[in-house]
C-alpha cells in the first residue's frame, strides 16, 4: 500500500475575478523508501498540491479530492487536531528559503527542541541530547555550540541543514522538500541533495522533491511527475523520462536546458507548445 | 575585430569591517589582484560561489565601487572613480543588470519612467524623444508599447528581467555587466532571457561580463571563462579550454557538483543505488 495516495486533487483560490484553479485533478502516490520528484515551472501548482496535503493553505483556498490517505489515515475526514499531530511528525516539509523559514528571534536549538517538545513530549535533557544528535546527522560541525546560534549567524547552507534536522527530528515517514536547493550555490546544492538522499535511504522515508530543475531530478529521483498549469503532463520513472519523454511539455522542458542546446538558440517552452499544441491537443 | 573594450590590471578591493568600541577594524580583501582583457562583442563569464568576490568585481567594472588599487581601462581609457568624477559619457558606456528583478525596480515607478530615467539623467533628450525611445526599446526586449504605463508588480519575473535589460540598454552602452541575470528565473523563462541576451548582443555588438554560478548557463553563453575562489582567479581561459581541461582543483569540484542530466549518469546513479540497497 502506498504511503501517501491522492486521487483527483483539485485546489482553487477565490479571487476577485472568480475562482482560479491552481491544481486540477491530480493523482499522486508515494511509497515508503521512494523518491518522487514533482517538476514544473512556477505557477504549475506543484507546491500548492503539497501544501494542500499539509493543510497549510490560506482560507481562500478550496481543496477537493476523491480520496487522500496517508499511512492508512483518511486525511480528508480527519479533525484539525488529529491532523496537527501528524503534520510535523509523520509528514515533514522543508521550504525553499532556509533563512526565511527559520525564526530570526530564536536560537537554532530552541527551534529544534520545540518540535521535540510538541510532538515527542521529551524532557529538557533528552531534548538537548537529541538536538545535538540531529545536528550531527545533518553534518553541522560543533553542534553543542551551534544550538545557541541564531539563524543570521549561519550561512544559507547551514540554515538549510538545520531545517532538515527539524524536519527529520521525529523520524517522519514522509519528507516533502519544496525546492530545497534553489537558493544555494552548486557546491552546497550537491551537499544538501546528497544529505537528503542518504537520510532518505537510511531511515526508509518517502521523499517528495518539488523542483523546477531537471538536473536535481536527474540526480535524486526514482519516479517523476511533470506538472504544467495545474495538470499532470506525464508520470514516469526517471530513466524513461529522460530517455524517451512522452509528453511534448517534458520534451520542451528538457530542450530548454542549456546543456542540451543545439546551435545558437535555446528552444523555449513557448515555441514548443505552439508547435505541438495542434497535434497533441495539449492545454495551452 | 580586436578592439579591447575592457581591461583590468591587478585589480584589488579591500573592505573595512568593524572598528567599533568593542573590536579592532579588520580588512577583508574581497578581490585579490585580478587581471583580464575583453574584446568587443565577446562574453566573459565570471564563475564562483557566493562570497568569492565576483559581484564585487562586477561593481568595480560598473563604476559603482572604486578599486582599492590596480587599473581599470574602459575603451582604453584608465578610470578610477575614487579620484575622478564619473562623467555621464562614462556612465553611458557601462550598464549593469542585477540578479533579483523584484528588487531592482522601484515599485512606485511606471515602466515608462523606469526606462526614461537614464536618458533624463545622462542626456539632453526631450520628454517626447525619451518616450519614443522607451517605446522602441520595449518592443526590442519582447514587450509591447502597451506596457509603458504599467507598474512593476504587474509583471512576472521574466518580464521584469526584460525591463531591467531594456533600462540598461537605453543609453546604448558598449559594455553590459550581468550579475546572475537568470538565476532567479525558471528554466523555460531562463531560456527565453538567454536567447534575448544573445539576440541583443548580435544586434548592438555588445560586450558582456556575465557573472554566474551556473556552469551549464556559462557553457552556453560565454566566450571566455574566469573562475574565482576567495577573491583570486584560479582559472582563466577560453570556454573550451576551461570546460575540456580544467586545471585547478576548485574548478574540478565545481564541475563535479553540477547536476548531470544525461541518461548515462542517471543509469550510473540508479545502478549504484541498487548495489547499496
Amino acid at each position: 500500500m502506498a504511503l501517501l495516495e491522492i486521487k483527483n486533487l483539485s485546489v482553487g483560490f477565490d479571487t476577485s475575478t472568480g475562482q482560479f484553479m491552481a491544481v486540477q485533478g491530480i493523482d499522486l502516490s508515494v511509497d515508503a523508501r521512494e523518491v518522487l520528484a514533482i517538476v514544473g515551472e512556477s505557477g504549475s501548482g506543484k507546491s500548492v498540491a503539497m501544501l494542500a496535503v499539509m493543510g497549510l493553505l490560506p482560507k481562500s483556498a478550496t481543496v477537493t479530492a476523491d480520496s487522500m490517505t496517508f499511512d492508512g489515515h483518511d486525511m480528508l475526514k480527519m479533525t484539525t487536531k488529529r491532523k496537527r499531530e501528524i503534520v510535523g511528525r509523520d509528514v515533514a516539509m522543508i521550504f525553499q528559503e532556509p533563512m526565511a523559514s527559520l525564526n530570526p528571534c530564536f536560537t537554532v536549538g530552541f527551534q529544534l527542541e520545540e518540535v521535540l517538545r510538541f510532538h515527542m513530549k521529551m524532557d529538557a535533557k533528552t531534548r538537548r541530547r537529541r538536538a545535538i544528535e540531529l545536528l550531527q546527522q545533518v553534518g553541522i560541525p560543533t553542534p553543542e555550540e551551534r544550538l545557541s546560534s541564531y539563524p543570521h549567524q549561519m550561512s544559507g547552507g547551514q540554515c538549510q541543514r538545520v531545517m532538515i534536522a527539524i524536519a527529520i527530528a521525529c523520524n517522519p515517514k514522509l519528507l516533502i522538500a519544496d525546492e530545497p536547493t534553489t537558493a544555494l550555490d552548486v557546491t552546497i546544492q550537491k551537499q544538501i541533495l546528497d544529505l537528503l538522499v542518504s537520510l532518505q535511504a537510511k531511515y526508509g522515508m518517502g521523499l517528495i522533491m518539488i523542483t523546477h530543475d531537471m538536473g536535481v531530478v536527474a540526480e535524486t529521483a526514482d519516479r517523476v511527475i511533470v506538472q504544467y498549469k495545474g495538470r499532470k503532463m506525464e508520470e514516469a520513472d526517471v530513466l524513461s523520462l529522460f530517455e524517451s519523454p512522452k509528453s511534448p511539455y517534458t520534451r520542451a522542458l528538457l530542450s530548454a536546458l542549456p546543456e542540451n542546446a543545439t546551435g545558437d538558440r535555446l528552444s523555449t517552452v513557448a515555441d514548443f507548445m505552439k508547435n505541438e499544441a495542434a497535434i497533441s491537443g495539449a492545454p495551452s | 575585430m580586436t578592439e579591447i573594450v575592457l581591461e583590468g590590471r591587478n585589480i584589488v578591493r579591500d573592505y573595512h569591517v568593524g572598528g567599533s568600541f568593542f573590536g579592532k577594524a579588520k580588512t577583508v580583501r574581497a578581490v585579490k589582484g585580478v587581471s583580464f582583457t575583453l574584446e568587443k562583442g565577446k562574453t566573459l563569464a565570471i564563475v564562483g560561489e557566493s562570497g568569492c568576490g565576483k559581484s564585487t568585481l562586477g561593481r568595480i567594472l560598473t563604476l559603482i565601487d572604486p578599486q582599492t588599487s590596480g587599473e581599470l581601462l574602459i575603451d582604453g581609457k584608465a578610470i578610477n572613480i575614487a579620484k575622478d568624477r564619473v562623467t555621464s559619457e562614462m556612465r553611458r558606456k557601462v550598464q549593469i543588470i542585477f540578479q533579483n528583478p523584484y528588487g531592482s525596480l522601484n515599485p512606485r515607478q511606471k515602466i515608462g519612467e523606469v526606462l526614461g530615467e537614464p536618458l533624463l539623467l545622462n542626456t539632453k533628450k526631450t520628454a517626447a524623444q525619451r518616450r519614443d525611445l522607451a517605446m522602441e526599446m520595449l518592443v526590442k526586449v519582447g514587450l509591447g508599447p502597451e506596457h509603458y504605463n504599467r507598474y512593476p508588480h504587474m509583471f512576472s519575473g521574466g518580464q521584469r528581467q526584460r525591463i531591467a535589460i531594456a533600462r540598461a540598454l537605453m543609453l546604448s552602452p558598449s559594455l553590459l555587466v550581468l550579475d546572475e541575470p537568470v538565476s532567479a528565473l525558471d528554466l523555460s523563462v531562463q531560456a527565453q532571457v538567454l536567447n534575448l541576451l544573445a539576440d541583443l548582443q548580435d544586434e548592438f555588438n555588445l560586450t558582456y561580463v556575465f557573472i554566474s554560478h551556473d556552469l551549464s548557463v556559462v557553457r552556453y553563453i560565454a566566450d571566455e571563462v574566469m573562475v574565482m575562489y576567495y577573491g583570486e582567479v584560479v582559472e582563466y581561459g577560453t570556454r573550451d579550454e576551461v570546460f575540456s581541461n580544467p586545471q585547478h582543483s576548485y574548478t574540478k569540484t565545481l564541475f563535479a557538483a553540477t547536476p548531470k542530466s544525461d541518461v548515462e549518469s542517471i543509469k550510473a546513479r540508479l545502478a549504484k543505488k541498487k548495489v547499496a540497497a
